[in-house]
């Protein structure tokens, strides 16, 4: 590592924090409303999540095999922010959702956000703290427990946003087999391919991301994915310079 | 409702060892090492809670319900009771108590792994009634593809060198793909971290 780096990796953080408080204040929102493109996944989510409140059946979240401890929890907390956003849109159904994950530390936080939407429900009494539950500490064992949960709480619709791998396929045919919907986002690109074979619905890359803003979540949401597509162009504008250079022999 | 208390300890302590990456100034490490010890002790901490939240709250739960699936969690209560037990007394590092763990656990995930190849072929093969657009058909025709060059049938390659760049090409594919998917990611979680960091995600209440 160069004695650059820890300095461009600053201002960089120092950059994007600007910009997400400066497309999070309510003046740039309301001058320059956000628009973003369709997310297919996300309508159809929210289709789901109405036809489960109507039905009286349950939506499951999985969070993964990841850890907050692990470099990619990034996903996984985007997992929680859907998690929260579900609950939310869930909260007239008798049924609120069910979240599993593979780490204690995750589970602990899904359980936080189903008490907080209780809490804010008035309906923490009739919480049940199990609803949110670590299936296993082993991908395996993490894939097969969240089968074994979505099938005994009458799931209709599955979302699975966190840290996957290859065991994710075991998770996703165990609802195809209860013939529930299926959206799943990853940052790991094996399991984005198997998501993409099994899944009703795949995110594919940064849409994983942008689940919550599609969501309706907060505006710190909506401006994160305003500052991710700023900086998706300066991204292509650097790869572009760095092709031109090459070109033209100055590098 | 969000505890403001919890908020600033979380977003004074992310960005502390943020700044003792960023400046590894000797202050700022002595102030990031013991914070980093501590996360990894209350994720060990959080993971033993968890086990006992799944063990109570839903084999426990299980029990006093009538239904097929009791058999399976009196089989993970007593299993679990009975590694805790050992593991308690022997210590998690005893090699006795390794090999036992790892003689019952292997051999059940590499079934698993077996499972999991028959899983994925029959769900390469139902693939295109699911996706019936023209994403699916590039994905299902790319995965014929890169399993006939990666078998070893066009080997013939070598002695044709226009088919051997033609190869070559088709091989820097999947990296090309693969590194736009992966900065898309790293453009993501950097937003998602900067949110949280700067305290304008909670997803936690504290």
């Amino acid at each position: 590592m160069s004695q650059y780096e820890p300095l461009i990796g600053a201002v960089v953080f120092l950059f994007t924090s600007g910009l997400v408080i400066f497309f999070s204040s309510k003046k740039i929102r309301t001058k320059f409303p956000p628009v973003f493109r369709k997310l297919s996944a996300a309508i159809k989510l929210r289709r789901a999540i109405g036809l489960a409140v109507e039905d009286g059946t349950r939506i499951h979240v999985s969070l993964g095999n990841g850890s907050l401890v692990d470099p990619a929890n990034a996903s996984a907390l985007a997992g929680l922010s859907t998690l929260n956003r579900i609950a939310q849109l869930a909260s007239t159904s008798d049924l609120p959702p069910m979240c599993t994950s593979g780490s204690g530390d995750l589970q602990i936080l899904s359980q936080d956000v189903l008490r907080g939407n209780a809490s804010n429900n008035h309906s923490l009494g009739q919480l049940d703290p199990g609803l949110a539950r670590m299936t296993g500490v082993t991908p395996f064992a993490y894939a097969l427990g969240a089968v074994e949960s979505m099938q005994d709480s009458g799931t209709s619709a599955n979302v699975l946003i966190g840290d996957f791998g290859a065991e994710a396929a075991l998770l996703l045919d165990g609802a195809e087999n209860q013939g529930s919907y299926k959206l799943a986002g990853s940052n790991s690109i094996i399991a984005q391919s198997i998501f993409f074979a099994q899944a009703d619905d795949t995110l594919i890359g940064e849409e994983i991301y942008a689940l919550p803003a599609y969501l309706g979540s907060q505006a710190a949401h909506q401006a994160s994915l305003r500052v991710q597509d700023i900086l998706r162009f300066i991204v292509i504008l650097v790869l572009l310079g760095a092709v031109f250079t090459r070109l033209a022999g100055w590098a | 409702m969000k505890s403001p208390l919890s908020v600033l300890v979380a977003v004074l302590s992310g960005l502390l060892v943020l700044a003792g990456y960023f400046f590894p100034f000797p202050a700022l490490i002595a102030i990031r090492t013991p914070m980093l010890d501590w996360a990894v002790t209350l994720a060990g901490i959080a993971g033993l809670v968890a086990i006992i939240n799944l063990i109570v709250g839903v084999h426990l739960k299980r029990l006093r319900e009538a239904g097929s699936k009791r058999f399976f969690s009196v089989v993970v209560i007593i299993t679990f009771l009975i590694v805790a037990a050992f593991g308690f007394y022997l210590g998690p590092a005893d090699p006795n108590f390794q090999k036992v763990v790892t003689a019952i656990q292997t051999p059940i995930e590499t079934s698993l792994m077996a499972l999991l190849a028959i899983t994925l072929t029959y769900s390469s093969l139902k693939m295109l009634q699911r996706q019936r657009n023209w994403m699916g058909l590039v994905f299902f025709l790319s995965v014929i593809l890169f399993l006939v060059i990666n078998s070893g049938v066009l080997a013939f390659s070598a002695e044709i060198p226009l088919l051997q760049d033609l190869l070559s090409g088709f091989h820097h594919i999947p990296a090309a793909g693969a590194r736009g998917i992966l900065l898309g990611i790293a453009l993501g979680s950097l937003a998602t971290g900067v949110r949280i960091l700067i305290g304008s995600d909670k997803p936690y209440s504290g």
